[in-house]
């Protein structure tokens, strides 16, 4: 890890251990849950994005595999969450990993809409299927860890963003290793980089599996924090809101999917009084993101602080 | 047996059309720019609920309401281009992919704010005795649809055949650097490709509302259903994406008619990913065609 990315990951904590004692409300709470939640999948979506090159259209389906797997078994099966919770991300990384042999031989367009294919069967299938079909169901027991059940919101609040604070470290420590470098390579050039001896096609294999085993986490996180899932919420619409927090927070900087999974989760509860307007609003934000910054928040938030220091060095 | 088999051969033939209708559409940008515009259900969608806004809610008569929701549909392309392909000017597919999801998303907040979430129907465009082959019914507005879209291939294939500038486009298609070489305008074939496409995806929209019904949100279905049809022909092949429009149809409707109704949406859906992952160059194309396109 970088030293800036340490300065930064310590910064992160203390913000996450001081927002309850500021703000300990029901409310901010469950929209800080949330946004851990979102979090969770847009880190997988901007490692297979902007460090792979590879666009998901499917996370939803990840995601809905997670959260039906847990709940299931945690439910029916009387397995402890943390066991359902494992079953969950193993199940999503075999999905991942029946699309992804196929599907990342292809590129660009072809793979957004194989993905997009992919997460719609499963939306199908757990309409078609899943327990109590389209309406969906309940009683899905709470998290607990050795003996310890968490019902109370700050309590998933520390939960959900310790496990974000986890996945990034790890995820941090990943892009800034070998492999990560060798991600890098394969976005900046497939063909230099299989010169140079790297086996493209295993690489992105692994890095679609590492984002669905985070988005299937997510996924049970969810449902044993609402305890009541249904299909409508592993729609197609899910995998573009989580598209939107990357390309917002900004493909290039992991930070970036924190960011934006915020930015998305915290906007519609401030546009609460646009409620007609909300898929209008998602719509422009994603278009006016992509024409005007490119880049992302975080990345031309670095670029102006990077400014700035050139700035005051040449004061000195 | 055999009067219900035709039942669903028919209503699959019918919404095989506009799948075609569609996958055509998805082929004109993509021939022109290499772009999938994921946006392009939207643009069926908004020939459906244009036209009932002509017709219905300001009584205009039938004619000039189609030739109204025509030009809103190829001004809406025009926009689109103008507005968001054009100014990025880029070729990096990931970009451009996102953008026609972001516009697609914008259109669909635009309609829905318009006409809210309830699914619209207007009459047939012609009124009369339905014919009965076999026992089985087909409705005239079924005839309706199959003859305009025959009707609209027959014109493209005209139009990229026999006029100058039906040719320029597909020269941009062959080879954009020395289409520009010769001194066709790109730009301009790119912004009118875009214009043709969302005017063949608000025919279909026009002529499948009255049989099943239009609401905001039915674009991405059937942008996959028609990409499913143009790539089962070939990406970029017209005849093919025919082809693959009216099996995807019949196959789609025989599945809800035989198996269940809940899995039809699915069906589409398995033979595009099986075609992807097996033969991303389509089934109908040739060995030859499949080394000139890239993957």
């Amino acid at each position: 890890m970088k030293k800036g990315d340490l300065l930064v990951f310590f910064i992160f904590i203390f913000l996450i251990g001081l927002l309850p004692v500021l703000s300990g409300s029901t409310y901010t709470m469950t929209v800080g849950i949330f946004s851990g939640i979102n979090a969770l999948v847009a880190i997988g979506l901007c490692i297979l994005m902007g460090y792979a090159g590879q666009v998901s259209l499917g996370q939803a389906g990840f995601y809905g595999i997670g959260a039906y797997v847990s709940a299931f078994l945690s439910l029916h099966f009387g397995l402890p969450v943390v066991v359902s919770l494992i079953f969950a991300m193993i199940v999503g990384a075999i999905a991942a990993v029946i699309l992804a042999v196929p599907a990342l031989r292809l590129k660009g367009h072809y793979l957004a809409v194989a993905t997009l294919g992919f997460g719609e069967i499963i939306y199908i299938i757990l309409n078609e299927w899943g327990p109590g079909g389209p309406s969906g169901f309940g009683d899905i027991p709470h998290f607990s860890l050795l003996g310890h059940t968490i019902t109370s919101t700050t309590g998933y609040f520390y939960l959900i963003w310790c496990l974000v604070a986890g996945v990034m470290l790890f995820s941090l420590n990943l892009i800034h290793s070998r492999s990560g470098r060798a991600l890098r390579a394969i976005h900046d050039s497939e063909l230099a980089s299989n010169a140079m001896g790297l086996d493209v096609v295993v690489l992105k294999i692994k890095v679609f599996i590492l984002s669905a085993v985070y988005a299937s986490l997510a996924g049970g996180l969810y449902a044993h924090y609402i305890t009541f899932i249904s299909p409508s919420s592993f729609s197609l619409f899910y995998s573009i809101l989580v598209l939107m927090m990357v390309i917002v927070g900004g493909i290039t900087n992991l930070w970036g999917a924190i960011i934006g999974a915020v930015v998305i989760t915290v906007l519609p509860e401030l546009l609460r009084r646009f409620e007609e307007f909300d898929v209008l609003v998602y719509g422009l934000i994603l278009t006016l993101s992509l024409m005007f910054f490119r880049k992302g928040l975080v990345p031309i938030l670095v670029e102006k602080i990077k400014k700035l220091k050139g700035l005051a060095v040449v004061k000195h | 047996m055999l009067t219900v088999f035709l039942q669903f051969l028919f209503s699959g033939l019918t919404v095989g059309a506009v799948y075609a209708l569609v996958g055509i559409g998805f082929n004109i940008i993509y021939n022109a720019t290499s772009i999938i515009n994921l946006a392009q259900g939207e643009f069926v969608v908004i020939g459906g609920l244009l036209m009932w806004f002509f017709t219905e809610s300001l009584k205009l008569p039938f004619l000039l309401s189609a030739v109204l929701t025509i030009l809103s549909a190829g001004l809406i392309g025009l926009f689109m281009e103008r507005l968001t392909i054009n100014p990025l000017k880029s070729t990096d597919l990931l970009l451009m992919i996102m953008i026609t999801i972001a516009v697609s998303i914008v259109l669909r907040g635009i309609l829905m704010f318009n006409f809210g979430k309830d699914p619209y129907v207007y009459p047939p465009f012609t009124e009369g005795e339905p014919l009965s082959i076999y026992g089985a019914i087909i409705q005239q507005q079924t005839l309706w649809v199959i003859g305009i879209t025959g009707l609209c291939i027959i014109l493209l294939f005209l139009f990229f055949k026999k006029t100058i500038v039906g040719k320029a486009m597909l020269a941009c298609a062959v080879n954009p650097t020395a289409a520009k070489l010769v001194g066709i305008n790109v730009s301009r074939m790119v912004m009118l490709s875009f214009i043709l496409s969302a005017i063949v995806g608000a025919i279909g929209g026009m002529a499948i509302t009255p049989i099943s019904l239009m609401e905001y949100d039915k674009g991405p279905m059937l942008a996959v259903k028609g990409f499913c049809a143009a790539i089962m022909g070939g990406l970029g092949s017209n005849r093919g994406a025919v082809i693959g429009g009216f099996i995807i149809g019949i196959l789609e409707s025989m599945t809800a008619g035989y198996i269940h109704s809940g899995l039809k949406d699915a069906v589409a859906l398995v033979i595009l990913l099986l075609i992807l992952f097996f033969k991303p160059a389509g089934i109908f194309v040739s060995k030859t065609m499949l080394q000139l396109r890239k993957f």
